[in-house]
């Protein structure tokens, strides 16, 4: 598990941008329950940041919170500079689902073609449109696959075919739920090197859920959550070292536990 | 609101119809099949074949772009793809509009192959235009629109939205006056029958079947219809929400 932290860059302090995501006191509410608890949190610019936590712990609602989607919210949360879910965040921000949202009854290329129309509409930017389809369907390796029924695809594929929509118009915060389950080895390390490129190169913020503990070690930084609190926020090594931990794994049981002990130990402490 | 990306929306629905050439193939012709049938069934009686045949060429636009909307927009709400289209600079309007224009040309297309049958081939006789019956059959296809847009918000399932068909156009049917007089009708439902647009509907075709020229009564009937569904379609556009619990 040691060697996947090899593709990461050693420095994990935030380049020199304000943070892409800051929330204060961020609640949210689904039926009755009560999802998220007052949460705190920063996502640094330009930097992979993962959210990690077991299934039904609060990762997709905090996600569709970020994007502006989720109603019901109350506290302070600020995307890009503006409140999340402002109007003028929907060109910048991309957002994939866990299941992949896109046309089954079109194909690849006309899934993108649309939602690139809906990004930059007009016959003005039809050329800029080619471009951001061709380049979309080259990022995520689906160009021989562009004139398949999307129905017809693999998950995998599909699952790609969603994350491409989302690449569509160079987002600068993409927003991403648990975009490698059910992908072969080979598939999770080119996405991964994807989503390096996309931060090194282009600037990208990137938000990635995932309740597999061993992506967490690809991540700059990581965001620990459970029942809807964060446990913990900083660099794999920051908290590996913290917990006197050799994973990221055992670092988050270690947390939990002494969550779990004394009369709630308070949040902050394994903080930096 | 922007014409590019109602465009985009329109292009893109009928792109999806395009790759199930059977449902295309079932919606354009059922109709034509059901006034053949019907021209038959009343062989000995040609003044029930245009009384009734009038009315349902209004009333098929409706039933058929009811169900395919319905479903088609509940596919957008389970498949994730409305969430992520709210999620993107695209406007409530534009997506229904796209809706609206994709459907009424296919409507267009099934009401020109209807009337044509019904007028061409099946001896329909109609003592007013044609073009003004294509007219009717246009607005009850945009009617049938709203109203499956409408309900697709209160479907959970597909299941459920295919329920919706005589939940919602049934008691229309039974009113509207196609199978007895409006005003024969017990008082109640004569009152109930004229807050249904389907009523309007099939008094309009019948303003055409009878009248030669465009009458006060036509206009007021195609525009009641045209309000319903503007009404409706707004009513639809409130369904979409851009945050959902």
């Amino acid at each position: 598990m040691m060697n996947y932290a090899s593709g990461v860059p050693a420095d994990p302090e935030p380049p020199d941008r304000a943070p892409a995501v800051t929330a204060r006191g961020l609640t949210a509410v689904r039926g009755d329950r009560t999802v998220l608890r007052a949460l705190d949190l920063t996502v640094p610019a330009g930097r992979v940041t993962g959210l990690l936590g077991p299934s039904g712990c609060g990762k997709t609602t905090l996600m569709r919170t970020i994007v502006g989607t989720q109603a019901k919210v109350t506290g302070t949360l600020t995307v890009l500079g503006s409140p999340a879910g402002h109007p003028s965040l929907r060109p910048r921000v991309g957002y994939v689902t866990q299941a992949p949202s896109v046309y089954d009854d079109l194909t690849v290329r006309q899934n993108l073609a649309y939602f690139a129309a809906v990004l930059l509409p007009g016959r003005a930017h039809r050329p800029a449109r080619a471009t951001a389809v061709g380049a979309a369907l080259a990022d995520v390796d689906l160009t021989d696959h562009a004139d398949a029924l999307a129905g017809r695809l693999s998950g995998g594929q599909r699952s790609r075919v969603s994350l491409a929509v989302a690449l569509l118009g160079g987002p600068d915060l993409l927003v991403l739920d648990e975009p490698t389950v059910g992908l072969d080895p080979v598939l999770r390390r080119d996405l991964w090197d994807l989503f390096h490129r996309l931060a090194a190169d282009r600037g990208t913020t990137l938000l990635v859920s995932s309740h597999v503990m061993d992506e967490a070690e690809r991540c700059h930084r990581l965001l620990l959550m459970r029942e809807g609190e964060i446990l913990a926020e900083g660099s794999p090594d920051a908290l590996r070292r913290r917990s006197g931990t050799d994973t990221v794994e055992e670092a988050f049981l270690h947390l939990v536990d002494s969550a779990a002990r004394p009369a709630r130990a308070t949040r902050e402490e394994p903080r930096p | 609101m922007s014409t590019a990306r109602t465009l985009a929306t329109a292009a893109r629905v009928l792109r999806q119809l395009r790759h199930d050439p059977r449902s295309i193939a079932l919606m354009l012709l059922v109709p034509c099949g059901m006034l053949f049938l019907l021209r038959y069934v009343f062989d000995g009686g040609p003044e029930t074949f245009d009384a009734i045949g009038a009315s349902l060429l209004g009333i098929f636009p409706l039933i058929t772009m009811f169900l395919v909307t319905s479903i088609a927009t509940l596919r957008e709400r389970t498949s994730g793809t409305l969430e992520r289209l709210l999620a993107l600079p695209l406007g409530k309007a534009d997506l229904i509009a796209g809706y609206a224009l994709a459907f009424g040309l296919v409507a267009v297309a099934q009401s020109v192959l209807a009337t044509g049958l019904a007028v061409g081939l099946l001896g329909l006789d109609v003592v007013g235009s044609p073009w003004l019956l294509l007219l009717v059959a246009l607005l009850d296809a945009l009617l049938g629109t709203a109203l499956g847009l409408f309900v697709s918000a209160f479907a959970a399932s597909e299941f459920q939205a295919v329920q919706f068909m005589p939940a919602v156009i049934f008691p229309q049917l039974l009113l509207c006056g196609l199978f007895t007089p409006r005003d024969t009708m017990a008082p109640a439902l004569e009152a109930l029958s004229n807050v249904l647009p389907m009523s309007y509907a099939v008094d309009g075709m019948n303003e055409v079947l009878r009248h030669p020229d465009v009458t006060s009564a036509f206009v007021r009937d195609a525009l009641v219809v045209a309000g319903c569904a503007v009404l409706v379609l707004a009513l639809g556009a409130a369904t979409l929400r851009r945050r959902t619990p």
